[in-house]
């Protein structure tokens, strides 16, 4: 019979299953142990209590074992620090202990020591006397009270960041009970103090809270307890009163008299719908409107574990599981349901049965078909035992056949997810999950269960059973492995190196750096160096290098990935840490590293940069370089020592031209100041040309004779910088008498050229007529003389000079335009 | 489809999707800061951001203020938020310091949040600078903007990185080689994986190395995109550097060579183009140069000479379409034209301001300078008088004309005689020194080090210009027939190797490519079964014309509108079955490319932006 569990609660049905017989069954004796066990069938921590075994306090340490849920043995340790005030088990698996002191230290699950943080000075100076471990909104929290009553917390083990709360008033000795509540965001304490109770949150306020009751006299506050979804609480009086509501404590949700003066040796909620309690022979259910299941106890010692969608029950022989019934299931099997499920239920088993009455079951409810079939696969996710599952869902294939355009996807999901519930269920691997909490917890999450566990063959069985993509899946899995894989000592780096590259090369996703800083903090750091040459993201791979002491090999690799700031990470890390000798050594085997070091160089200093190229032995460079620094240099003289130093090591190359060159700059820039405190005016960074040009600009011609001469200027080039020069500065004598010199290198039309362009038609006449004939068609066109230009092309016979002309002539005058083709015509008969 | 990026989709690569993932990531970016703010732009990011994304948009984005980068102090502005957009360039930083400082005096700190975005990348040493400044701290956030590929039109990506030429070739840094890799892998995200890789140049394996590595990071976690180009050219600069060199004569390569084309966009002087108005003189016109115009669409690859007769029967033809409306003559002929009119309108508007750029420029390429170094360029280019110091060149530094058209033309003699005769190349540099300054002394050298000046070597050039038939004889500049139209008569290496790539491949043209600097690079990126195209037939991939790849050419270090105009050519020749789409460091012209190398920069820099501000 499917309901023979069953108990009423009100409106509700409450079960209590099995789940498992455990394992250490006979071993243990749970009276002897504090017990510790992680929410959504985590593992269980038990540390031998020594004040429960009644002898006299002795300094032996405790022991602290931990056990899958089914009571198999993970690892055990004896402890050998402080005093444990509290354990608990992080949102991730971690185990944490509460150390009188304010210490919290952090294990994993196989009680390997991860790290520790603390709880505050003020923890440490007065010592703590309790401690509470929640989960936050951001992950698992801890809240301690110190021998001064007063509340310190933390929101996120794995940031620690110190919360004091606000004090209760006048709070003198140990409150009678308290707990802690998140709500919005927001991280409370509810703290009893005889019949008050207070409410403190961290933006140092407190409200003092008075739960309405339906009797006056209800005695002191001495238990509560926080439902698991923190939205509800229950306290528990002096007087045996049980009061439920909201966790504001300003809505109530049911009261109930107990009777029991003794405050019970276990409360907890169970799912959000009703409370248990528990005395040495009774457990008690009570859910709101006063009604309660009362169970009848075997056991001595047991202890609750909430979960969201019930309690789960640990004694020293089995694991049971005490939940609200599901709707669904309930619907189903309810005596005398007559939901569409149900009717599908019992019409498959007429079936099976080859009986008529499947027909007749099934008509009656062929317009909820679809309905009935969903409430089959529903509650086979809610059934624990496989062969009930297979009931359901064979109910619901059965169903499944009469309905034409069902979408199976709901169907084959439920195979799957009860297979893996079904696989991990399993009491070797002990995780009892119901489908609601694995709704809760996702998938992948429990796969990083699983890995967590060191279940990578069952891990990487289910991803590829879901067809869980690889990159996220599988490969993933296998990177742990191998993670786990290279801390185990017994096995030669060698060896161990290749085994895992077997297993991981060719996989994308697989983080290579990842394994190989795992490798480095258990002390293999060969076996690290080996590991890192597979990654094949430079980024990862290069700062790992450096830590690793490897520096050629990590420039080397940056410099392979092109990326420039990796390359400057790893060379101002040597920079630093390397002598000067040693760092140019690496540099200059390896050329983009130099060339990068040199733009870094030139950003800071040249001098830098000079000595870089020094380094290189580059005399050329390191002459360029002082060339572009010395303009940098704000008086002569160094500039000029500068410029010297740079011509010596043009010197030292054998590049007699650029000394030669340099020098020149020297003696340049030298009488160039001289002519500045002749002149009273500077011609300081003008080229010599420049320099020559502004000279002859103000007439002073015995300085550009002197300099002409010197720097041996060509005349060609002298002769174009007089005499644009001298028609700049209007100087019109002083040009006419210079084109009278013999031996112009130019010829006239430069002189038409330079007077037109400063629009001086009258002066360019002048030295029109002096212009030669193969010279004078461009000269006239400049001046305008269109006519004249046409005759003496013509004259020329010269067909570019006539095009060029007609491309100059503007359209306007026709006349000339048709003289000019007239001319083009004639020289191309007589050709 | 966000506004205004028509034009980025109408090819056979849909760019809008490149423009538009910016945008989208380019919002998030900002949006990470909550409430109002003002953001603070590095002057070589509006161009490049006004192209993702106009100011309206910012402002629904909570932008209230623009700025930019200037040392000294931030105006004064009542916003959350402060961001400050970056290039990871070390002055910057100066700027940025200074400008917190200032704030902070302001006691600015107290009301605000500042932001620090690096576009594209985060840069260890300007953290450092900052931090050494003292600044670091201040920032709420410092993110970084991955925009590498700045869609520019509907086969046009640049990067707009003038300086990557120097960079790579000069000082040995492949940051931007780097930044490459990386637009090439985002752009292979969006548009599946490129089978073919075809390179040509140290930094091309360079490149073609860290994309290999790059990928093999990301494996297993490839884009599932069916692949849309086919296949990639990547070529140094280094490789064809007397292409930049030559003056160009494309519509679109003479506006750059003569206004600049910044970020798609010109400055005409306004008194030219609006004749009769009231501007004053000085002032200028910003005219956008993309295909959404039609008309530029049409000019903008055709060789100058023949804009004039386009331009010209475009004018009669909307004037015979303006005409109509006196035909029109029933209420629903009058409707019809309305309708067309304001397509009308615009055409007038864009003939109008094309007609006055386009006389703009023939006033340039009349002029005798102009006229005079083009002749000496076709001298050089055709191999003449390239052995001794050619008077023109010795005339131009006479007259201190400008030093890039001086260098230009040294350089292209030197490209063009392999190498210059020690006695040539000293009287040269003499020359300089002593007419531009002794500065130039470290420009010369850096010119020398990519080996665009250089001392006579091995003959080269002759064997290239004949094998590749750079020279064409008789153009025709109207209806060319041979992408040598575009230096009417030059046809660019770069582009010849492209051509040779699609048909009949790079192994016709083996010994060539041995004479060229680098090696050759070549690689068949695997893609999975699925997302393979379906060829019609598996012996013939080129016989079926209707079926073209598409190829994108990559420059690394520039690319000029001229080249750009080749290849667009090249995509309509019957005998080519590729289309290009083309990316690149930077679109610049050889005055943009000799500007960066000049050795002085670095130092009088500072003294620049100090007058600008």
């Amino acid at each position: 019979m499917a309901t023979a569990d069953w108990n009423p609660l009100g409106d509700h049905y409450y079960r209590k299953c099995e789940v498992y017989a455990m394992e250490w069954s006979g071993v243990v004796d749970l009276a002897k142990h504090t017990v510790a066990a992680a929410a959504y069938g985590g593992p269980i921590a038990l540390m031998k209590d020594e004040s429960k075994l009644n002898r006299v306090p002795t300094n032996i340490k405790p022991v602290i074992t931990v056990y899958n849920a089914a009571g198999k043995i993970i690892n055990q340790i004896r402890w050998n620090s402080g005093t444990i005030v509290k354990m608990g088990w992080t949102i991730m698996e971690d185990l944490l202990f509460v150390q009188d002191d304010g210490v919290v230290l952090v294990y994993d699950m196989f009680l390997t020591f991860k790290r520790t943080f603390s709880m505050g000075q003020e923890a440490k100076d007065v010592k703590i006397l309790d401690a509470r471990i929640f989960t936050s909104f951001q992950g698992t929290g801890v809240a301690i009270m110190t021998s001064t009553f007063r509340i310190f917390l933390i929101t996120n083990s794995d940031s620690p960041r110190i919360i004091r709360l606000a004090e209760v008033p006048d709070l003198n000795t140990f409150p009678s009970c308290w707990d802690i509540v998140v709500m919005d965001r927001q991280v409370r304490a509810l703290v009893a103090k005889g019949r008050e109770l207070f409410i403190v949150d961290q933006g140092g306020q407190y409200q003092k809270q008075d739960p309405q009751m339906d009797r006056e006299d209800v005695g002191e506050y001495i238990d509560m307890a926080v439902s698991f979804n923190n939205k509800f609480v229950v306290l528990f009086t002096s007087t045996g009163h049980i009061w439920m509501g909201m966790s504001d404590l300003t809505t109530k949700v049911g009261e109930f008299d107990t009777k029991s003066g003794s405050k019970p040796q276990h409360f907890a909620w169970c799912g959000n719908g009703a409370v248990v309690a528990v005395w040495e022979r009774i457990m008690l259910v009570v859910g709101p409107q006063k009604y309660w299941i009362k169970y009848p106890f075997k056991y001595q010692d047991i202890h609750l574990i909430p979960e969201v969608d019930g309690l789960r029950i640990i004694s020293n022989d089995t694991h049971e599981f005490l939940q609200r019934v599901p709707t669904v299931v309930e619907q189903i099997f309810k005596i005398g349901s007559m939901e569409p499920g149900a009717m599908l239920y019992e019409a498959n088993k007429e079936y099976q049965k080859q009986h008529q009455k499947a027909d007749e079951y099934l008509r009656m409810i062929m317009e909820k078909l679809d309905l009935a079939v969903n409430q089959c696969i529903q509650a086979a996710g809610h059934e624990f035992e496989p062969a009930k599952q297979k009931q359901l869902m064979r109910a619901a294939s059965f169903g499944k056949c009469f309905l034409t355009d069902y979408r199976p996807e709901a169907f084959v999901n439920m195979c799957q997810m009860l297979r893996v519930l079904n696989q991990v269920r399993h009491h070797t691997v002990g995780i009892p999950l119901t489908y609601t909490q694995l709704e809760q917890l996702s998938m992948p999450v429990l796969i990083d269960r699983l890995v967590l566990r060191k279940l990578f063959g069952l891990a990487i069985l289910i991803c590829q059973y879901l067809r869980v993509p690889d990159a996220e899946g599988e490969n993933r899995i296998r990177a742990h492995w191998a993670c786990y894989k290279v801390q185990q000592k017994h096995m030669e780096e060698d060896q161990l190196a290749r085994v895992i590259s077997q297993k991981l090369l060719e996989r994308p996703g697989v983080s290579f750096s990842d394994i190989a800083s795992v490798a480095l903090e258990h002390g293999r750091k060969v076996l690290a160096v080996k590991l890192l040459d597979f990654e094949t993201r430079a980024s990862e791979q290069v700062p790992l290098l450096l830590k690793m002491g490897q520096q050629a090999p990590a420039l080397a690799k940056a410099i392979e990935s092109g990326d420039t700031d990796l390359v400057y990470t790893v060379l101002l890390n040597l920079r630093d840490n390397l002598d000067a000798a040693q760092f140019y050594m690496l540099i200059h085997t390896m050329p983009i590293a130099f060339s990068l070091y040199l733009q870094y160089c030139r950003h800071q200093n040249l001098q830098m940069v000079e000595q870089l190229w020094e380094q290189e032995d580059n005399p050329n460079e390191i002459a360029l370089t002082k060339i572009v620094r010395s303009y940098t240099q704000d008086s002569l003289d160094p500039r000029i020592k500068t410029l010297e130093d740079a011509g010596n090591c043009f010197h030292r190359t054998g590049n007699t031209f650029a000394e030669k060159l340099t020098e020149e700059q020297i003696k340049l820039m030298r009488y160039q100041r001289r002519l500045e405190d002749e002149l009273g005016r500077s011609f300081a960074d003008l080229s010599l040309h420049k320099t020559m040009y502004e000279l002859t600009k103000e007439g002073s011609h015995h300085h550009v004779e002197r300099l002409r001469k010197d720097f041996k200027v060509p005349d060609k080039r002298y002769w174009w910088m007089r005499v644009s020069a001298l028609a700049e500065a209007g100087d019109w004598a002083e040009l006419e008498k210079f084109s009278k010199s013999k031996k112009p290198p130019i010829g006239m039309e430069a002189f038409v050229e330079v007077c037109m362009k400063y629009y001086n038609k009258q002066e360019a006449l002048k030295y029109l007529s002096r212009v030669l004939p193969e010279h004078k068609v461009k000269s006239l066109v400049c001046v305008g003389q269109f006519q004249e230009a046409a005759d003496q092309a013509a004259e020329n016979k010269n067909e570019d000079e006539l095009n060029y002309v007609l491309g100059k002539v503007k359209v306007a005058d026709k006349q000339l335009a048709e003289t000019v083709r007239g001319y083009l015509a004639q020289l191309n008969t007589r050709r | 489809m966000a506004s205004g990026s028509a034009h980025l989709s109408s090819s056979k690569l849909n760019l809008g999707l490149l423009r538009d993932f910016y945008r989208r990531e380019f919002l998030e970016c900002i949006d990470r800061c909550m409430g109002t703010k003002a953001l603070v732009w590095d002057d070589g990011l509006t161009g490049p951001f006004g192209l993702i994304a106009e100011y309206s948009l910012l402002r629904e984005h909570e932008v209230d203020k623009m700025f930019p980068l200037r040392l000294g102090s931030l105006p004064p502005s009542n916003v959350q938020n402060v961001v400050f957009l970056t290039r990871p360039k070390m002055e910057l930083m100066e700027k940025i310091a200074q400008n917190l400082h200032n704030e902070e005096t302001r006691g600015g700190y107290n009301k605000k949040e500042y932001h620090l975005i690096f576009v594209p990348r985060k840069s260890l040493l300007c953290e450092r600078k900052l931090k050494e400044k003292g600044v670091y701290g201040s920032f709420a956030s410092v993110e970084e903007f991955n925009m590498g590929l700045i869609p520019f039109d509907a086969d046009l990506l640049s990067m707009e990185m003038n300086e990557a030429f120097r960079e790579s070739y000069v000082e040995n840094d492949f940051t931007s080689m780097f930044y490459v890799a990386q637009s090439l892998i985002t752009l292979q995200a969006l548009y599946g994986t490129i089978q073919y890789i075809h390179g040509k140049g140290d930094c091309a394996k360079h490149l073609m190395e860290m994309m290999r590595r790059m990928r093999a990071e990301v494996s297993g976690k490839e884009p599932q995109v069916m692949p849309q180009i086919d296949s990639l050219l990547i070529l140094d600069r280094t490789v064809d550097l007397l292409t930049p060199l030559l003056s160009q004569l494309t519509y679109e390569g003479l506006i750059d060579e003569i206004f600049g084309i910044n970020n798609t966009s010109v400055k005409v002087p306004l008194d030219k183009l609006n004749p009769g108005g009231s501007q004053d003189a000085g002032e200028t016109k910003k005219v956008v140069l993309n295909s959404s115009d039609a008309l530029f669409a049409e000019l903008r690859d055709k060789n100058f000479n023949a804009v004039g007769s386009i331009v010209s029967k475009k004018a009669k033809h909307i004037t015979a379409e303006f005409d109509e409306r006196h035909a029109a003559k029933t209420i629903g002929e009058m409707k019809q034209f309305v309708s067309k009119l304001p397509h009308l309108q615009a055409t007038r508007q864009s003939l109008a301001t094309h007609t006055t750029i386009a006389e703009l420029i023939k006033e340039v390429t009349d002029s005798d300078p102009f006229i005079d170094a083009l002749r000496c360029q076709q001298e050089f280019i055709n191999g003449l008088e390239t052995d001794k110091v050619h008077p023109f060149i010795e005339d131009c530094i006479s007259k201190q004309e400008k030093l890039t058209k001086v260098l230009r033309l040294i350089c292209i003699q030197s490209i063009c005689n392999d190498g210059l005769k020690p006695k040539v190349l000293d009287f040269y540099k003499r020359e300089i020194i002593q007419t531009y300054g002794f500065e130039h002394i470290v420009t010369l050298a850096n010119l020398e080090k990519t080996g665009m000046l250089r001392p006579h070597g091995a003959r080269s050039y002759q064997i290239i210009r004949k094998s590749l038939k750079l020279i064409v004889d008789d153009v025709n500049e109207q209806n060319p027939t041979d992408i040598a139209y575009v230096f009417s008569g030059y046809a660019p290496l770069s582009v010849r190797l492209a051509q040779y790539l699609a048909r009949p491949g790079w192994r016709s043209i083996t010994e060539v490519l041995n004479l060229l600097p680098g090696p050759k690079v070549e690689e068949v990126q695997q893609i999975p079964s699925a997302l393979r195209k379906r060829r019609s037939s598996v012996s013939s991939s080129q016989s079926s014309t209707g079926d073209q790849r598409l190829t994108l050419v990559f420059f690394l270090g520039g690319v000029t509108y001229a080249e750009i105009a080749a290849l667009r050519f090249l995509a309509q020749m019957d005998d080519v079955s590729s289309d290009f789409i083309v990316g690149s460091t930077s679109v610049l012209t050889g005055d943009v490319l000799l500007e960066t190398l000049a050795g002085y920069q670095r130092t009088c820099s500072f003294e620049l932006v100090q007058q600008d501000f």
